[in-house]
């Protein structure tokens, strides 16, 4: 057993830190009144290998394994959460396609979004009736052909409107899961719309857009793994991305906590505070609290990187991760009092940022439901 | 960073285990409901090895690491929560600084017995006016010749009643404030050392919790254990190794109770169908196991810190307090999940409850680890 993290493992994190410093922290309140995040930016990420920080160096990645992709993701996310989230949503669709795409597609694609030629991949799986449960998902791709018709509309979907790499899953059969298919499309061609982006509670720097399929052609080729495998390729794609999500929210979290530290342990008006039994017992709840959750989201990673199963893993590190971080904003809101609340101040910020955390790629009910699952009828109950 | 046990740790994992299932849950309600010490349990634990974990093979002990003793600890703990805190006690509060403070002559007089359990040994550092302030020592130690008188009572003493030896904290120079105390191993036979009373408590009600006088003990000068002056940092630091064991003992108690609650969820039936596939229960489940995991891993980095000799010491509070805490939420929700039964004693979920709750107040209260990680958190940067 060895917890910590070895040599290679902590320079990386290192450096990510140094660029998320350098390079992130100083711009993000540019980038939040923009409500954008610059192509400019990526290419930086990108020449770091952060795009595709589990996926193979021959498709542009740095093949680091995903413990190096949790710390990285921790280490932009507290400098710039909207940033994270772009490139978390980019290492899930390099993954994506690197694990079920075709010869053709993966070098179509893949190194165009770890080489940050576009603002991120998207993951189009969510619709208006289809959140929690995308085995209820209406859009239909119908066979013409040789080729496929798409029509339908999805929503949420992270940089849908900035990806030349969209993952989009629609029903090519019967209702339910197995009716599903997974396909791949350049969002370059136009044939559909992008939504406007939709306006947040946080994460202003990602847009968030829906996606509208209006008798769409699509190419035979852009079927994605196996006819009605869509449904399964998006369970694992999400097992993955929520490693992703938990490591997120840690980042917002303990950038928080850093602010807070700083307001204290300084001569600000706050020093005082750092002497009461009820600041300090607050502050030891959240570091507890983080400190667990993310040594649950180093156990998920590590599992990711051995190949051994770990979709329960996930779910616990998801939920256990989102919910203390969300809990450790607010307290550090609450620490931070009046100045905390001021919309430029970065708890102010945590909190808005976290707050989606506990829903996107799976909300925290769903991963209750796959933990209980497994908990009480799973293999190794 | 990776999780995967040695051969060796998985070994004693799976033999406490097995031990577990077959010796003491068995018993378990029977030791709770008589409030006796379960000596024919214990003295099965001592044939494995388990009261002396990490005690080197040279002075009798299994010669193993602390993870090896956390996950020992969870599996006794799971079978009965009573057995493993005189475990823990004998293990962290005894032998362990018997090993780090002890001179050669004290490893060798006490640890060979210690380890194979033929003798037990017990802390003494809680008074009645002192708890979680344990610098405000009143029992005193006096100079005399080239050896020592002790005067005090010593309060809610772990296997007190049992013990054979107790390492006895003491105030020698009071104007030195902590650096005054001292700590001394007092064999029970001595004269003027009596246990006075044993309390009657909510739970572990198989280990005694003694109230311990000392009434003009004299002590030979290789008593001392530690330096003189050293008395304070014995104490913390043993009781920054025995965190880890309570909170394995929590974690072993929580996942127990988890344990008994799904076989019950998965044959109640109530609306039509079994509980367990009521959403409300199954989101205690995803809870409970998700807590029981994070506890586990807190506990697996104190230990394995501890064994690569770094310092531990907020990572050992965290541990403690949340494993504790963890602990009093995962078995009042087990019991929920058993309705009235839970609340009978029919079932354990009670016990086990009962028995958690001691978990958030020995070996130092969560006020105290809070204190010491918060102080990590405002100072290093935690």
């Amino acid at each position: 057993m060895e917890l910590e993290l070895d040599a290679a493992l902590r320079e990386w994190r290192d450096t990510v830190r140094r660029f998320a410093d350098q390079r992130l922290r100083p711009t993000r309140r540019e980038r939040e009144a923009a409500h954008a995040t610059p192509l400019a930016v990526i290419r930086e990420l990108a020449a770091l290998g952060l795009l595709g920080v589990n996926v193979p160096t021959a498709l542009g990645g740095s093949a680091r394994g995903p413990l190096a992709y949790v710390l990285a993701v921790r280490e932009v996310a507290e400098a710039d959460a909207a940033v994270a989230v772009t490139m978390a949503v980019s290492n899930m669709v390099a993954e994506v396609i690197t694990r079920f795409g075709s010869e053709a597609q993966k070098t179509a694609f893949v190194p165009r979004i770890t080489g940050g030629e576009m603002i991120g991949g998207a993951f189009a799986l969510s619709e208006a009736g289809a959140g929690s449960d995308p085995g209820g998902m209406t859009t239909r791709a119908e066979r013409r052909g040789e080729r496929w018709l798409v029509n339908g509309e999805k929503l949420w979907i992270t940089t849908g409107d900035g990806s030349d790499a969209i993952v989009l899953w629609a029903r090519t059969g019967g209702p339910g899961p197995k009716g599903i298919s997974c396909f791949l499309l350049d969002g370059r061609r136009p044939g559909f719309a992008a939504g406007k982006p939709e306006e947040k509670m946080g994460l202003w720097a990602s847009h968030t857009v829906s996606l509208t399929f209006s008798d769409v052609e699509l190419a035979g080729d852009a079927l994605l793994g196996e006819l009605g495998g869509g449904f399964k390729i998006a369970m694992m794609a999400l097992d993955g991305g929520r490693i992703g999500v938990a490591a997120q929210a840690l980042g917002i979290a303990y950038g928080a906590l850093a602010r807070v530290r700083e307001l204290l342990t300084r001569p600000t008006a706050h020093q005082a505070l750092a002497h009461e039994q009820g600041v300090q017992f607050q502050l030891a709840d959240v570091a507890t609290e983080l400190e667990a959750a993310w040594l649950l989201v180093l156990r998920a990673a590590w599992l990711k990187g051995q190949n051994r199963p770990f979709s329960r893993e996930a779910a616990m590190a998801k939920v256990m991760a989102t919910e203390s971080a969300n809990r450790a904003v607010r307290v550090c809101v609450e620490i931070a009092g009046g100045l905390g609340y001021l919309e430029d101040e970065v708890t102010a910020r945590a909190l808005r940022d976290c707050r989606v955390t506990q829903i996107y790629e799976g909300t925290s009910e769903i991963q209750r439901l796959v933990i209980s699952r497994d908990v009480l009828r799973g293999a190794h109950a | 960073m990776h999780l995967d046990l040695t051969d060796e740790q998985t070994m004693l994992r799976d033999t406490c285990r097995d031990f577990a299932r077959r010796e003491l849950l068995p018993h378990a309600a029977e030791i709770d409901e008589r409030g006796e010490f379960p000596s024919a349990q214990v003295r099965g634990m001592a044939e494995l090895g388990l009261l002396g974990i990490t005690v080197p093979a040279e002075y009798g002990g299994a010669g193993m690491d602390n993870v090896a003793y956390a996950l020992a600890m969870e599996e006794i703990s799971a079978g009965c929560g009573s057995c493993g805190v005189i475990m823990s006690v004998n293990n962290s509060l005894v032998c362990d600084p018997l090993m780090k403070f002890g001179s050669e002559a004290q490893k060798k007089a006490w640890l060979p017995e210690l380890a194979v359990g033929a003798k037990l040994g017990c802390f003494a550092l809680s008074e009645p006016g002192t708890g979680s302030d344990a610098a405000a020592q009143t029992t005193v130690a006096v100079k005399d010749g080239s050896g020592w008188v002790l005067n005090g009572a010593k309060n809610f003493i772990t296997s007190g009643a049992q013990a054979n030896v107790a390492i006895v904290f003491a105030m020698g120079d009071r104007s030195k404030g902590v650096k005054g105390i001292n700590a001394f191993l007092v064999p029970a036979d001595s004269r003027g050392y009596q246990v006075a009373k044993n309390e009657k408590k909510l739970g572990i009600k198989g280990s005694s919790t003694s109230q311990i006088t000392l009434d003009e003990v004299r002590l030979p000068a290789e008593a001392l254990l530690g330096k003189e002056g050293e008395g304070f940092k014995v104490a913390m630091s043993t009781l920054d190794g025995g965190r880890i064991g309570i909170a394995a003992q929590a974690l072993g108690i929580a996942r127990q109770a988890m344990e008994e609650a799904r076989t019950y969820a998965l044959e109640r039936k109530a609306f039509g169908g079994l509980i367990a596939d009521l959403q409300a229960i199954q989101f205690m489940f995803a809870d409970m196991a998700t807590e029981i995991d994070a506890a586990r891993l807190l506990i697996w980095r104190a230990a394995s810190l501890k064994d690569k000799g770094a310092r531990f010491t907020t990572e050992s509070a965290m541990c403690k307090l949340y494993a504790s805490e963890m602990s009093n939420r995962v078995t009042n929700k087990a019991l929920q999940v058993f309705g009235g039964y839970g609340y009978c004693k029919d079932y354990p979920a009670e016990r086990h409850l009962r028995d958690a709750r001691i978990t958030e107040i020995y070996e130092g209260t969560s006020e105290v680890q809070r204190l010491v990680i918060a102080r990590a958190v405002l100072t290093s940067g935690g």
